[in-house]
């Protein structure tokens, strides 16, 4: 079973990297895994979308065209990406969003990404890494162990408490009763 | 040694395979969706004795890159659509003063800067006639991660073997994806070295072509005896001539070098041809779309195949022309507006109807698109 991921926001919130993140662990866990991205010529700004297709199987065509989870880190990218979401899928948007019409509230976690990342792990640029926290809290995708591998590789030296932290700070974002209904791995 | 599954990127695996090839060489100017390459190139060949160097624009680093190599260092440049337009003329002489390298384009939507993070598949015919003049050419187009690294490397072996720049035509499907590999271990593979020769025995003439074979050994450059490297049509001195026969003979060996070794040359992969009645011909990126479709389409009961050239150029002529007589209809799909399907309906004239699925908006092609167009024509 093919398990599609759709990663967006503005370019530079570095969602790009969540799906990275997201894929290596993945593979790390011995899952099939393709990650690709979508962008315009601006370095910062400008709609961006990252995909990461999970699978037991091979996986041939790499990119998303029914998400099975949409991460939205502003309000373009939601209403945009919110139209073609797979049946049953899961959505986490970051709170300050409004849902547009079309997704499931029951689906739906409006979470205080940005605020986290600003306030609770102190650098705003944490904000894709309080996200994956939140994202593997939720869909129970890989273990801790992974998560933090998959994070390790992409983080400057030096950078690892304060990472670390922005993890933690978004797995806490998801409520158990939250996690137990929401969770499903690709199979 | 341990092998392990890594998520690592298209463009990665480039730099990774031609590293194991043997690469020590790399000029470039970076450019979307390339760019990856020439990070990559700055920081691993100073690991492994290598030289990296940016130069002020493409002309002059595919210049750097025949230099390079000429001097005995296998060599490479990446670039994009509007560096590869740029890149051609020094393509040529490569082609002319027979200097083995290998040029990745990373294609892009264009013309011009077009689309420029956008994929595309618009540089095939330029891959072949991009440079001006009759011209020998071998392109090869990978369709996956692990297939770039295995086949750069195999980019490299042809480039040496035949002495003459070798296009890898990738696409930034392939370029920009990242999937779980694992790499081959480098000792398993099988490099070509470069056929070398100093000229001390007999044959001082540095393009001097022993019997049976088509091209002369190599000299490094600035190696001992002096010898002259020209674009224009030279004798087996390396100095020009304007002699019909001499340049007739060079010229005839040039294009035979490749049009005489194609079973050598050529791969394709072949997807559930034996019984098809129906192909869908694809290369590079877009293959991943049409093998989830073909997939689709036998579960619905269609006898679907697909044939993938690997090696672009030369087309695979012949055999595309062995699946003939089974298939009732051909789909060719690419990103870009009809260009591999020439080579097709060139080759299935008359024979088999050859129908075009092509996209320029710089999205992908999904495998709803591909089995759209199947149900519409079928008959």
């Amino acid at each position: 079973m093919r398990y599609e991921m759709r990663f967006s926001g503005s370019g530079g919130q570095g969602v790009i990297l969540a799906s990275v993140i997201v894929a290596e662990a993945a593979v790390a866990e011995g899952m099939n895994a393709v990650q690709s991205q979508a962008y315009g010529p601006e370095a910062r700004g400008g709609l961006c979308r990252a995909e990461t297709v999970l699978s037991r199987e091979q996986i041939w065509y790499t990119k998303v065209s029914r998400p099975d989870f949409l991460l939205a880190l502003t309000q373009d990218s939601l209403d945009r990406y919110a139209r073609t979401l797979a049946e049953g899928a899961v959505v986490i948007a970051d709170a300050g969003l409004t849902l547009p019409a079309g997704a499931d509230p029951s689906r739906t976690l409006l979470l205080p990404i940005l605020a986290t990342a600003r306030d609770k792990v102190g650098r705003i640029m944490t904000a894709n890494i309080v996200a994956v926290g939140a994202i593997n809290r939720a869909l129970g995708l890989v273990s801790d162990e992974a998560l933090r591998e998959g994070v390790r590789r992409h983080i400057p030296s030096g950078t690892e408490e304060m990472n670390w932290k922005a993890l933690a700070a978004g797995a806490e974002l998801v409520s158990d009763e939250d996690a137990a209904r929401l969770r499903r791995t690709a199979d | 040694m341990e092998r392990k599954r890594v998520l690592m990127q298209g463009n990665e695996a480039c730099v990774e395979g031609a590293i194991a090839a043997g690469m020590r060489f790399y000029a470039g100017y970076p450019i979307t969706p390339s760019t990856e390459i020439a990070e990559l190139c700055a920081l691993r060949l100073p690991q492994v004795g290598g030289r990296f160097i940016q130069m002020e624009d493409e002309l002059a680093s595919m210049a750097a890159v025949l230099g390079a190599s000429a001097t005995g260092v296998k060599a490479m440049t990446a670039t994009s659509g509007p560096g590869f337009s740029l890149k051609q003329e020094n393509i040529g002489y490569g082609c002319m003063a027979e200097i083995p390298c290998v040029i990745v384009d990373v294609q892009r939507s264009g013309p011009s800067t077009g689309l420029p993070t956008s994929p595309s598949q618009g540089d095939y015919m330029q891959a072949r006639w991009g440079t001006h003049g009759d011209h020998p050419v071998i392109a090869l187009s990978p369709s996956s991660v692990l297939e770039t690294y295995k086949l750069i490397v195999r980019a490299f072996n042809l480039s040496e073997k035949y002495r003459t720049p070798v296009i890898f035509l990738m696409d930034e499907i392939v370029g920009h994806m990242r999937e779980g590999v694992e790499l081959p271990d480098p000792n398993d593979l099988i490099i070509n070295k470069r056929h070398i020769s100093y000229h001390d025995g007999a044959n001082k003439q540095c393009y001097y072509v022993p019997e049976g074979k088509y091209v002369p050994a190599m000299k490094p450059f600035g190696q001992g005896e002096r010898y002259n490297i020209t674009g224009l049509a030279h004798d087996v001195s390396g100095f020009p001539t304007n002699d019909p026969a001499v340049a007739e003979a060079l010229y005839t060996r040039l294009m035979e070098k490749i049009d005489r070794n194609l079973d050598d040359i050529i791969r394709t992969e072949q997807v559930f041809m034996d019984d098809a009645d129906t192909a869908v011909v694809c290369f590079g990126g877009t293959a991943r779309a049409a093998m989830s479709a073909v997939l689709q389409a036998r579960e619905a009961g269609m006898k679907v195949g697909m044939f993938r050239p690997i090696t672009v150029w030369p087309f695979p002529e012949k055999q595309l022309r062995e699946r003939l007589p089974g298939l009732k209809r051909i789909l060719t799909v690419e990103h870009n507006y009809g260009q591999m399907v020439l080579e097709v309906r060139r080759v299935a004239e008359g024979k088999v109807p050859v129908d075009f699925l092509g996209r320029l908006d710089g999205t992908v092609i999904s495998p709803d698109d591909i089995l759209g167009a199947l149900r519409r024509t079928e008959v």
